[in-house]
C-alpha cells in the first residue's frame, strides 16, 4: 500500500527511538514504541526503524518487550541479517525465573519466519518442552511444528515425535490439545497424527477437562479412530452423549458429526442423534449472531436433504423476518421450500405469497421461484396463488412466475390449462429477457389454447425492431413458426414479416442464420417443418432426475460441520477444483476416447452377460415397458433394499450406458445429460414373475463411486443378488473401458 | 487453525492485523477481503468467501468487521463462535468494543491475540486465565465516575434514580481495578430477552418467538460463590408444570458450563462461581404459547385515495404492559414504496417523532406507558401516481409488527 510521507515519519520515530530523554521514560519510549505498531497495522512499511527496535528489546517492561517482539516477527523476514542480533537477548529471556518471560521469548522467537533461525531455536524448544511451567510447554510444543514448518520439507525428527506422543499425557489440558496439533502438522506426509485405542480413550477420559476449542478440536481428532467392536463403539458413544448438550454449538456440531461417523452402520442411531441436535440447530437457526444462524441454516438444509421430514413441525422457526439480510432470507426460503409437507404446505405457501410482495425485488423473485419448486409436488395450489400474482401487474413478479410456469409446463403436463388461461395480459408487464423468452415459449408451444397468442406475438413482431436482445428473436422465430403449424390462418401473414425481417434487415448473424433456416425448411414442405418443430411438449420424467431423492446420512457425514454446506456443495466442487490445479498442475482432460463404433462389449464379457440371466436364476423380460409417471409412482412408494457402491471412472456415456443396459433387458427411464453433475439415471426392469426393479444410479461430481439404489416390488433376496450382479457387470465393464 | 486475523472498520481501514503463520504472501488480505465483500453479488453469503485456496470467514460486531483467514476446511460453527468470543473478550478488557476503542488500545488487542491464539490454534479464551498474563492497562475514554448519571443506560434504558447504577458502569475494563484502588464488589445482571413477533394482515399471531439470556458481568474477586435463585414457578418443557399458577415455562434452557445445577431441580437455584468479565449464565427458548400477552398491538387502516394520489395510513398502537412498567424507544418502521415524496403527518402527543428515511416511515416513541393508546395518522405523497400505480403491492397487504430487544435490566 503506497502511503504518502511516510519516509517523514520513519525517519521522525527513529530520532525519537535513539533520543536517550525518551529511552529514560519508561512510559514515553512505550508510547513512540505504540505509535510505531500503529503505523506497521495501517500497512506503512516500519522495517526502517528495526535497529532501534532490536535495541528496546533489551529492557524489563515486558509491555515493551511484548510489542518489540509483536514488531520484529512481522518485519524478521525482511531484516533477517538484523533479527540475528535480537536472538541474543531472545535465548536469555529463554531462560528466565518468570515462566511468563520463558514463553514470551520462546513464542516469539520460533515466529521469527526466517531461514537459519532453526539452529538457535532448537534447543530452547527442547528445554521447554521439559519446563515446569505449562505455560512453556504449551508454547514449546507449537514451537515445534513451527520449527518443522521452518525446515520446509525435511524428515520427520522421530525422536521429537516420540517426546511429543508422551506429553499427549501431560497434567496441563491445552499442551494435550497442542501436542495433537504439533504432531498433526509435523506427520502431515503420513497422514497425520495416529489415533489408537489408548490415545483415543484417553483423550476421551480427558475430555471434561478440556475447554470448549480443546473439545471440539479433540472431537475431530478422534474422527479418525476405528472402535475394534460393536461394544466399544457404544462405550465411546454413551461417553459422547454429555457433548451433545454443550452449551457451545461449536461442541455440539463436533460431537454430532462424530457420532455420525462412527455410527455409520446404524441408522437409527444417526437419526437418533439428528434428533437430539435439532433443538441447538433450531437455536442457533434464530440466533442473534447473523454469521452463526447462516451456518446453521445450512446445515438444517443438509439434513433435510436425508430426513425430508426432520424439520417440519417447526416450520415457523423458518419465517423471514424484516430486517434479516438477504442472504439469511433467501437460505430461509430455501428450507421452506424443502420442508413443506402434506400439514404444513397451507401455512408456507401463505408465508411466501407474503414474500412476493416484498420491497427487495431480488427477494421477491426468489419468493416465486421458491413457490414454483413446490408447485412440483402441490402443482395446484401453486398454480393459483402464481396466477393471483399476476394481478399485481407487477414487472419483476410477472417476469418470475412466467417463467416459472414454462418450467412448470413441462415438468408437470397437468397444469397447462391453468396456466394457458392466466397468461393473457402478461406481455403489458415484461421488460427483461428472459421473461419475454419464456412467455413466447409459452406463447409458441401451448398457443392452440390461448385465444389471443397470435396477437401477442404480433406484437412483438411488430416491435421486433427495437428489440435489444437477440434471444428473445430466437425465440420468437421459432414460437412463430410453431404457431403456424396449428393456427395457420393467422399466423402466415406475421410469419412471413418476421422472417423478412430477419432475413434482410437483421444484424445478429445468429438470428439470420436461424431465420433463414426456417425460411429453407418452410420450402422443404410443411411435413418436414412438423416433423421437426413438434417436439414433445412435456417431459414429466425429468422431474425423477431433479427431484432431490433421499440422500443417505452417511453421504454427507463427513461435510457436516465443515465449510462445504456453508458454500454449498457445487460451489465447493469449483472451490477445491481450483485449489486441486493449483497444486498439482493443470490436469489433463480425459482424451481417453471412448471407442464409439465396434462393440460395446468385448466379447467375452459379453457371454458372461448373456450367460448370467440364466445361471441366477433370473429372467429379466425383454420388452418391459414402464411409463415414467408409473416408475415415479412405484418408485416413491418402495424402500431402498439394496444400496451399493461401484468403482468408477470420469465422466458417463450416457448412450453407451442404455445400450449396453438395454443387452441385458434393463430399460432405461430417465437420464441426466453427458456431463451434468450430479449425474443420475433411472432403470427399470421386470423379471418372468412379474416383480419389478427399480434401480438409481447415481455419480456425484467429487466421487469416483457410482452410487446405485435399488428398489423391488417384491422382496426376494436371491434374485435381487443376481439383478444386481448382472448391473454390477454391465457397470463394471463400462467403467473398465474407461480406465 | 487460523492464519490471519484481522479488524477491519466499517470503512475498510486495518484496525488490527496479525498473521499468525505467514502464509498470507503479502499484506494486502485485509484489503483484498474488504474488495471482495464490497463487491458480492447480492445473493451470495458474505459470511464465508474464498480466494485461491485461502477461506475469510467474518463477523460483524459493533460496526466492525471481525476477519479470520484460514486454508483448511475447518468447523464454522467453532470459528464463528471463537470470533463471537473475541469479540466479548476485548470488549471485557477494552471496556466497549469499537472503532476508537480499539484503535485507543491497540497494544492490548495485540497482547490479547498473542495468549489467545498461538500459530492460528486457540489457547485460552478465559478472561480469567488471561488476566494472568495481560500487562498493558486499557486506555477508557473517559474516567469512571458514578456521579455520571446523565447519559443513556444499558440496554438503552433510562436512568433517573440513585438506585439505578450508572450507565457507565458495566462498559468498564475488568483489568481498570489495578490501579484503581476502590474496586467495587460488583455484579451486573442482566436478563435479555428477544421477543420476535409475527402477525398476519388479519391480526392473527403467526409466530411468537422468545429467546432470553441472563447475562452476568462481575467484577467480583474470581472464586466467589454466587447463587442465583429463579422464581419456583420456573418450569421447562410442556409437560412439567409447577406450583398452581401459570407458571413460568420456557421451551428450552442451557446453562453454561461453570453453573452447578445441584439445587435446580428442587430449588430452582443456579450456584456458580462466575470469572471476571462477561458469562451468558442461561440462555432460554420460547415459542409459540405465549403465557403473557403481546406487549404490543398495532391496528392500522390503510385508504388510498386514487385521485389526489394520497395515502392515509392510521396507525393505533395499543400497549399491553402492565401500567407500572413502560417500554422505551419504541420504533416503528412501515416501509413504503419508492415514489413516496412527502409525508404529513398528525401525532397524539408532542414528544413523539415520524420522518421519512430511507423508503420507510420511521415513528419513534421514546417512551410508552402500560395500558395506554397512542395513534399517528400519516398521510403520504406519491410522485409517480399518474404514471403507474406504483403501491398497489405494498403495504396494505400486510403489515407487520416485529418488536425486538426488549429488555430488563435488573440490579442486585
Amino acid at each position: 500500500m503506497p502511503y504518502l510521507g511516510s519516509e517523514d515519519v520513519v525517519k521522525e520515530l527513529k530520532k525519537a527511538l535513539c533520543n536517550p530523554h525518551i529511552q529514560a521514560d519508561r512510559l514515553r519510549y512505550r508510547s513512540v514504541i505504540q505509535r510505531v505498531i500503529r503505523h506497521m497495522t495501517q500497512g506503512v512499511d516500519m522495517s526502517g526503524v528495526f535497529m532501534e527496535m532490536v535495541k528496546a528489546s533489551a529492557t524489563v517492561d515486558i509491555v515493551q518487550k511484548k510489542l518489540v517482539y509483536l514488531y520484529m516477527c512481522t518485519y524478521a523476514p525482511l531484516k533477517p541479517d538484523l533479527a540475528l542480533l535480537a536472538i541474543n537477548t531472545l535465548c536469555k529471556d529463554c531462560s528466565d525465573p518468570n515462566p511468563m518471560v520463558r514463553g514470551l521469548a520462546l513464542r516469539s522467537m520460533c515466529s521469527l519466519r526466517m531461514p537459519g533461525v532453526q539452529e538457535y531455536i532448537q534447543q530452547p524448544i527442547l528445554n521447554g518442552l521439559r519446563d515446569k511451567a505449562s505455560y512453556v510447554r504449551r508454547v514449546a510444543v507449537l514451537g515445534c511444528a513451527k520449527m518443522h514448518n521452518l525446515h520446509g520439507d525435511s524428515e520427520v525428527d522421530g525422536a521429537l515425535v516420540n517426546e511429543l506422543y508422551s506429553l499427549l499425557r501431560d497434567q496441563d489440558p491445552i499442551v494435550v490439545v497442542n501436542c495433537l496439533r504439533s504432531l498433526e502438522e509435523i506427520l502431515k506426509q503420513e497422514g497425520g497424527v495416529v489415533i489408537n485405542k489408548p490415545i483415543a480413550h484417553h483423550l476421551l477420559n480427558r475430555m471434561s477437562k478440556l475447554d470448549q476449542w480443546g473439545q471440539a478440536e479433540v472431537l475431530n481428532f478422534l474422527l479418525r479412530y476405528q472402535p475394534r467392536s460393536e461394544e466399544e463403539l457404544f462405550d465411546i458413544l454413551n461417553l459422547l452423549d454429555s457433548f451433545l448438550k454443550s452449551s457451545s454449538p461449536g461442541v455440539v456440531m463436533g460431537a454430532t458429526k462424530l457420532f455420525l461417523i462412527l455410527a455409520r452402520k446404524f441408522p437409527h442411531v444417526q437419526t437418533d442423534v439428528l434428533m437430539q441436535v435439532k433443538g441447538p440447530l433450531l437455536a442457533a437457526c434464530s440466533s442473534e449472531s447473523r454469521e452463526l444462524c447462516f451456518a446453521a441454516l445450512c446445515h438444517v438444509r443438509q439434513i433435510l436433504r436425508s430426513l425430508p421430514g426432520h424439520f417440519s413441525g417447526h416450520y415457523k422457526k423458518f419465517f423471514c423476518s424484516y430486517s434479516e439480510p438477504h442472504y439469511i432470507k433467501l437460505q430461509k426460503v430455501e428450507v421452506l421450500c424443502e420442508l413443506v409437507n402434506d400439514e404444513n404446505v397451507q401455512q408456507v405457501l401463505e408465508e411466501l405469497r407474503g414474500y412476493c410482495t416484498d420491497v427487495s425485488a431480488d427477494f421477491a423473485q426468489a419468493a416465486v421461484f421458491a413457490i414454483g419448486g413446490i408447485a412440483r409436488t402441490y402443482t395446484d395450489q401453486c398454480v393459483q396463488i402464481l396466477t393471483e400474482l399476476l394481478g399485481l401487474r407487477q414487472e419483476h413478479i410477472t417476469t418470475a412466475v412466467v417463467q416459472t410456469f414454462r418450467d412448470l409446463v413441462w415438468l408437470c403436463p397437468q397444469c397447462t390449462e391453468a396456466v394457458c388461461q392466466a397468461l393473457p395480459g402478461c406481455e403489458e408487464n415484461i421488460q427483461d429477457s428472459e421473461g419475454k423468452q419464456a412467455l413466447i415459449w409459452l406463447l409458441g408451444v401451448h398457443g392452440k389454447r390461448i385465444p389471443n397468442a397470435p396477437y401477442v406475438l404480433e406484437d412483438f413482431i411488430e416491435n421486433v425492431k427495437s428489440e435489444t436482445f437477440p434471444a428473445v428473436k430466437m425465440e420468437l422465430l421459432t414460437a412463430v413458426q410453431r404457431l403456424f403449424l396449428s393456427r395457420p390462418a393467422e399466423c402466415q401473414d406475421m410469419l412471413g414479416r418476421l422472417l423478412h425481417y430477419c432475413i434482410e434487415e437483421e444484424k445478429d448473424m445468429a438470428v439470420r442464420d436461424r431465420g433463414l433456416f426456417y425460411y429453407r425448411l418452410l420450402l422443404a414442405g410443411i411435413n418436414e417443418v412438423k416433423q421437426i418443430l413438434c417436439s414433445p411438449k412435456s417431459d414429466p420424467s425429468l422431474r425423477l432426475l431433479e427431484d432431490q431423492a433421499e440422500r443417505p446420512v452417511n453421504s454427507w457425514a463427513l461435510d457436516f460441520n465443515t465449510l462445504v454446506p456453508v458454500y454449498g456443495k457445487a460451489r465447493w466442487a469449483t472451490i477445491s477444483k481450483c485449489q486441486g490445479v493449483e497444486h498439482h498442475g493443470p490436469e489433463l482432460p480425459n482424451t481417453t476416447a471412448f471407442p464409439t463404433s465396434g462393440p460395446l462389449i468385448p466379447e467375452e464379457n459379453k457371454e458372461r452377460v448373456q450367460e448370467l440371466p440364466d445361471s441366477g436364476a433370473l429372467m429379466l423380460i425383454p420388452n418391459h415397458q414402464l411409463t415414467a409417471e408409473c416408475f415415479e409412482k412405484t418408485w416413491l412408494s418402495l424402500k431402498v433394499a439394496h444400496q451399493q457402491a461401484f468403482p468408477w471412472q470420469g465422466a458417463v456415456h450416457p448412450d453407451n450406458l442404455q445400450m449396453a443396459l438395454q443387452v441385458v433387458n434393463i430399460q432405461t427411464i430417465a437420464m441426466s445429460r453427458a456431463g451434468t453433475k450430479p449425474w443420475k439415471a433411472y432403470l427399470s426392469a421386470q423379471d418372468d414373475t412379474g416383480r419389478l426393479f427399480l434401480t438409481e444410479l447415481l455419480l456425484e461430481p467429487a466421487n469416483v463411486q457410482m452410487q446405485i439404489s435399488v428398489k423391488q416390488s417384491e422382496a426376494g433376496t436371491e434374485t435381487l443378488k443376481s439383478f444386481i450382479s448382472v448391473l454390477e457387470t454391465v457397470i463394471g465393464t463400462l467403467g473398465d473401458i474407461k480406465s | 487453525m487460523i492464519s490471519q486475523f484481522f479488524i477491519l472498520s466499517s470503512k475498510g481501514d486495518p484496525l488490527i492485523y496479525k498473521d499468525f503463520r505467514g502464509d498470507s504472501g503479502g499484506r494486502d488480505v485485509a484489503e483484498l477481503f474488504y474488495r471482495k465483500l464490497t463487491g458480492l453479488p447480492g445473493d451470495e453469503s458474505p459470511v464465508v468467501m474464498h480466494h485461491d485456496d485461502r477461506h475469510f470467514i467474518h463477523i460483524r460486531h459493533s460496526g466492525l468487521y471481525l476477519v479470520a483467514t484460514t486454508s483448511e476446511n475447518i468447523s464454522p460453527f467453532s470459528l464463528l463462535e471463537l470470533l463471537s468470543r473475541l469479540a466479548t473478550l476485548l470488549g471485557d478488557y477494552c471496556g466497549s468494543l469499537g472503532e476508537a476503542t480499539i484503535s485507543r488500545n491497540v497494544a492490548l488487542v495485540y497482547e490479547l491475540l498473542d495468549e489467545v491464539l498461538d500459530y492460528g490454534y486457540v489457547q485460552t479464551t478465559s478472561t480469567e486465565v488471561l488476566r494472568n498474563f495481560i500487562q498493558t492497562e486499557a486506555v477508557v475514554s473517559k474516567p469512571f465516575s458514578l456521579f455520571d448519571l446523565s447519559s443513556v443506560g444499558l440496554f438503552g434504558a433510562e436512568t433517573q434514580q440513585s438506585k439505578v447504577a450508572p450507565s457507565s458502569a458495566a462498559s468498564r475494563p475488568v483489568l481498570s481495578s489495578r490501579s484503581d484502588q476502590s474496586q467495587k464488589n460488583e455484579v451486573f445482571l442482566d436478563v435479555v430477552e428477544r421477543l420476535s413477533v409475527l402477525i398476519a394482515s388479519n391480526g392473527s399471531l403467526l409466530k411468537v418467538d422468545v429467546q432470553g439470556e441472563i447475562r452476568l458481568k462481575s467484577f467480583l474477586p474470581s472464586g466467589s460463590e454466587m447463587r442465583i435463585g429463579l422464581t419456583e414457578e420456573f418450569c421447562v418443557g410442556k409437560s412439567e408444570l409447577r406450583g398452581y399458577g401459570p407458571g413460568i415455562r420456557v421451551d428450552e434452557v442451557s446453562f453454561h458450563s461453570s453453573v452447578y445445577l445441584d439445587e435446580f431441580e428442587s430449588h430452582r437455584i443456579l450456584r456458580l462461581q462466575p470469572p471476571q468479565g462477561e458469562l451468558t449464565v442461561m440462555r432460554y427458548q420460547l415459542s409459540d404459547d405465549l403465557p403473557s400477552p403481546l406487549p404490543f398491538r398495532l391496528f392500522p387502516s390503510v385508504q388510498w385515495d386514487r385521485g389526489s394520489g394520497r395515502l392515509q395510513v392510521y396507525l393505533k398502537l395499543r400497549c399491553d404492559l402492565p401500567p407500572k412498567s413502560q417500554a422505551l424507544n419504541v420504533r416503528l418502521h412501515l416501509p413504503l414504496p419508492r415514489g413516496v415524496v412527502s409525508l404529513s403527518q398528525e401525532l397524539s402527543s408532542p414528544e413523539q417523532k415520524a420522518e421519512l428515511a430511507e423508503g420507510a416511515l420511521r415513528w419513534d416513541l421514546p417512551r410508552v406507558q402500560g395500558g395506554s393508546q397512542l395513534s399517528g395518522l400519516f398521510q403520504v405523497r406519491f410522485l409517480r401516481l399518474a404514471f403507474r400505480p406504483c403501491g398497489s403491492a405494498s403495504p396494505h397487504k400486510w403489515v407487520r409488527h416485529l418488536s425486538h430487544s426488549d429488555a430488563y435490566v435488573i440490579r442486585i
